[in-house]
């Protein structure tokens, strides 16, 4: 089944939506989503790429959480004023967490218990 | 385009399949209620958001056990997280069913993704109660705890609510009152589920994937 419009907003918007896509797109969304994570598996039991592990399995979260916001949650496709709203929203979020683990870093850990 | 008629009224337009369309109620060029379950979503955003930072902050601060890699069970949770991401695309691919007018396949997909999370959702309970009767972890037990079962505690509650959701709208179509012309329903309770789809991934990378 081929990609097809999406029936409310584009009837009424002054600007056009980009049609959605179709079940073949979301299935192969949906494969590479569960080779993505597969990939994250791989790297978690893999003991060569240690040192770079972290920004690995960061990478490719984002990348999973990209795919699915884009394709499957419509952003990519739908008005920009949805986009605008959900990116502040996830900046703010990003800022918070980046701030509290930049100030708590500042604090020493407690030492191992006994 | 908006179909005008003999009384000079404005009559909601009417699609490929002849079903007449929504009207967005808004001055905007956009749906108000999706624009709602964007601003929801944004919030919520912030909301998980501190609950992560928590947890991050708190990680490897606990100053007795049981600690995260001691009770963590990877190929487990993986599980979970397939469940969940397989239950994103059939949500996606009710939608695409509802906008093509085939309720009976949509229904069909929504039951699906429901199942996938009372699935997710089971996997969740076995996981809190082996933390709780077999390693000791609980809710006060230590940061670690705490941070953790407040976290992956509100996703579940949030998948709870996506699954009673879904059903609702299972009996709804089952009722008869929900066509073609309602799909934005239907797309607005997707984004709530691809949210919480998108949290866990998150949660999955951050808790469980990461190490200490």
């Amino acid at each position: 089944v081929s990609a097809h419009p999406a029936p409310h907003d584009t009837e009424y918007g002054t600007e056009v939506e980009h049609a959605h896509p179709g079940p073949r797109e979301y299935i192969i969304i949906g494969i590479v989503l569960a080779a993505i994570t597969v990939l994250e598996l791989v790297a978690y039991t893999r003991t060569d790429i240690k040192p770079i592990l972290v920004p690995v399995l960061i990478i490719l979260s984002a990348t999973k959480f990209f795919l699915v916001v884009s394709f499957y949650m419509h952003l990519r496709f739908d008005d920009v004023i949805y986009r605008f709203v959900f990116c502040f929203g996830l900046a703010v979020a990003g800022s918070i967490i980046t701030a509290l683990l930049f100030l708590f870093s500042q604090y020493p850990k407690p030492p191992p218990f006994g | 385009m908006a179909i005008v008629t003999e009384e000079g009224a404005t009559a909601p337009p009417i699609d490929v399949q002849g079903i007449a369309l929504e009207h967005p109620h808004t001055s905007l060029p956009i749906d108000s209620r999706k624009l709602l379950m964007w601003a929801f979503l944004a919030s919520d955003c912030m909301f998980f958001g501190m609950l992560i930072a928590t947890y991050l902050v708190y990680k490897n601060r606990s100053i007795e056990g049981p600690y995260p890699q001691e009770v963590f069970d990877v190929p487990y949770t993986s599980v979970s997280a397939f469940v969940l991401l397989f239950s994103s695309l059939t949500m996606v691919l009710a939608l695409a069913a509802i906008q093509h007018g085939q309720e009976r396949r949509m229904r069909i997909w929504l039951t699906t993704t429901a199942i996938l999370g009372c699935v997710f959702l089971g996997g969740q309970f076995y996981e809190f109660t082996t933390f709780v009767t077999k390693d000791g972890l609980t809710l006060s037990k230590n940061l670690f705890g705490s941070t953790f079962f407040v976290l992956t505690g509100f996703h579940g509650t949030h998948v709870a609510i996506g699954v009673f959701w879904l059903l609702s709208l299972v009996v709804h179509s089952a009722r008869g009152r929900l066509h073609q012309a309602q799909s934005l329903t239907v797309e607005i309770a997707g984004l709530y589920w691809h949210f919480v789809d998108i949290v866990w991934i998150l949660i999955f990378t951050l808790v469980y994937l990461i190490p200490s």
